[in-house]
């Protein structure tokens, strides 16, 4: 009788929460998985059943094994980049915990991670332009020619994995910082008292200490990575109005095709293989975190 | 900085040259950290400082964090050019609103969740985690027909659809219930007569006020700093955010750097300010999120 009250007010509650998570939610991601079979330009009304042709047509598909490749790269370009920086500076700001400053170099550390991307974005597309920018004026400075950054597909790239990177090491430090909180104290009093210097205390206790957060870290800086877009709209889209070069990326090339080339269906199945990255990264992390539970 | 701290076995009577040599090395750090931080956000300063200045001397090398003629026009020209003030009140009404839903359907969905052992809600927590690793961006074409047979885009409500729940919100509240409300509390306020919806209000939520308010900074800024979804829901002038509307800005053709920065400055002094005065409730709500397992 009890429990039979319990139990309606748990439904009751949890009902409007539960209906928006399926409207707003769970539909759509069926409606993904399903619209990927089918092949359904706007205008018509009927989309007809096509299997896996769309994804056959994908892998074949020039512009999206461009964008595959280059959001592949951004993505682990990040990572490359963010981790280690990030693992060295919260091990640093860790350090110095009683610093005056340490709320200084956490607080700004942090801050391009909040800051609105757009505007952020601006602040690098300054930075990096081929005549007005800083970064060429410095490069001719040293006696280096200036490069056209924003347009060479190489150089655009890796000025993309640039702000990406410095968006992204905030959030990583502050996760790290959590990890190098959460360290037994015992373990580094002990190694201090072997005669492990500071630098070999880092690599040996704390890197392997931390192996856990460093795969998390990882994995939710790559999933972020294969997702970016508004970095690649802002930076790679010509200021002048001309149709720029573009940094094809996943997202972008999906929104293309599903509302400038009305091919819905297509930019579905897109959809789907970026959830299948998604999917096995986090398999991935989850493996190896029970591998080493087991252990 | 390594070869300085080589010393392999600490010698008791070496203990003062120790501390010493502790100390310059906790000085280098401090060196390095405040260099690397000033770095972190000098695009930013600078980003304001073009703001202030004249044509001429954005292009001037090298670039001046103080403008030397500080001037307001590059302001007044994107005012008179944009509706910047709507695009803000969009993405504050937007982003408000978005906190607001995410907070109530997460404080009460996670309380559910963490103390209400019926196997009916087990399968719906599945159903929620299942779906909390899928990236907004791989489901956002159905959802943006969804709107569009609602009659919603270009609006706030529109805007608003995608950003009504967030499955980590879930997780972090039911975390919390988990661990900071004991079943002691709630079965002796049951004893005494409570209702459920009573003890939800006036125990529950009073101690959730902590999670609550980390919560409700992360999803804030979360509807903030979005963008595919905006860029796609509003496509009329005076419906945009303010990043659509800045993003859209840029590509425009009379359109210099100087009313870029400002436009940018515009936007992102305020976000800063709040940022720095809730820097604590944000940071604990994402310091949460890396303890999710």
């Amino acid at each position: 009788m009890l429990q039979q009250k319990r139990w309606r007010f748990a439904i009751l509650a949890i009902l409007p929460t539960l209906a928006i998570f399926a409207w707003v939610r769970m539909y759509p991601i069926v409606e993904t998985l399903r619209l990927s079979l089918h092949q359904w330009n706007i205008l018509s009304k009927n989309k007809p059943f096509i299997g896996l042709a769309n994804f056959r047509e994908l892998f074949q598909d020039q512009l999206f094994l461009n964008a595959l490749t280059n959001t592949s790269i951004i993505a682990f370009g990040v990572v490359i980049l963010t981790v280690p920086t990030a693992m060295v500076i919260a091990g640093l700001i860790h350090h110095r915990t009683h610093s005056r400053f340490s709320g200084f170099y956490e607080t700004s550390v942090f801050i391009p991670h909040v800051v609105s991307l757009v505007p952020a974005a601006m602040a690098w597309k300054w930075i990096f332009d081929a005549k007005l920018g800083p970064l060429n004026a410095l490069l001719e400075f040293f006696g280096i020619p200036a490069q056209a950054w924003l347009f060479d597909p190489v150089l655009s790239v890796i000025c993309i994995i640039i702000l990406c990177s410095w968006q992204a090491l905030g959030y990583a430090v502050l996760i790290y910082l959590v990890g190098f909180k959460n360290l037994p104290v015992s373990l580094f009093e002990a190694a201090k008292l072997d005669g492990a210097s500071g630098v070999q205390r880092f690599w040996h206790v704390s890197v392997p200490m931390l192996k856990p957060i460093t795969l998390y870290v990882s994995v939710v800086t790559l999933i972020s990575g294969f997702n970016v877009y508004a970095q690649a709209f802002v930076l790679a889209s010509d200021s002048q109005g001309a149709p720029g070069r573009q940094v094809r990326v996943l997202v972008l090339d999906m929104l293309e095709n599903s509302f400038r080339n009305y091919r819905v269906g297509y930019a579905a199945s897109e959809a789907v293989v970026l959830l299948a990255i998604v999917l096995v990264l986090t398999l991935i992390q989850f493996g190896i975190l029970r591998e080493k539970g087991r252990k | 900085m390594t070869q300085t701290i080589a010393a392999s076995t600490p010698r008791p009577k070496a203990g003062g040259r120790m501390k010493t040599r502790g100390k310059l090395i906790d000085f280098a750090i401090d060196v390095f950290l405040f260099c690397f931080s000033i770095l972190m956000i000098l695009p930013l300063v600078f980003l304001v400082s073009n703001a202030f200045k004249t044509p001429e001397e954005i292009v001037a090398w090298p670039p001046r964090i103080i403008p030397s003629d500080p001037t307001l026009e590059n302001f007044r020209s994107v005012l008179a050019d944009t509706p910047l003030p709507l695009w803000i009140f969009n993405s504050v009404a937007f982003s408000t609103l978005s906190m607001v839903a995410i907070v109530m359907t997460s404080a009460i969905a996670g309380y559910v969740l963490a103390k209400f052992p019926f196997r009916s809600l087990n399968i719906i927590f599945i159903l929620i985690l299942a779906t909390a690793i899928v990236p907004f961006e791989v489901y956002m074409i159905p959802l943006y027909f969804q709107a569009q047979a609602l009659g919603v885009l270009n609006s706030l409500w529109g805007l608003l659809l995608g950003y009504l729940v967030m499955s980590f919100g879930i997780f972090l509240i039911r975390q919390n219930v988990m661990h900071s409300i004991p079943d002691e509390l709630l079965e002796a306020a049951r004893i005494d007569g409570a209702g459920e919806f009573w003890i939800f209000w006036r125990i529950v939520l009073p101690l959730l006020r902590g999670a609550l308010g980390a919560l409700a900074v992360l999803a804030f800024f979360q509807a903030w700093t979005s963008f595919a979804w905006p860029m796609i829901v509003t496509t009329t002038r005076n419906s945009y955010t303010i990043e659509v509307g800045l993003a859209l800005f840029q590509t425009g053709f009379t359109v210099d750097l100087g009313r870029l920065s400002a436009a940018s400055a515009a936007v992102l002094v305020p976000s800063i300010t709040l940022f720095v005065i809730l820097r604590r409730n944000f940071v604990q709500g994402v310091a949460s999120t890396g303890m999710k397992e």
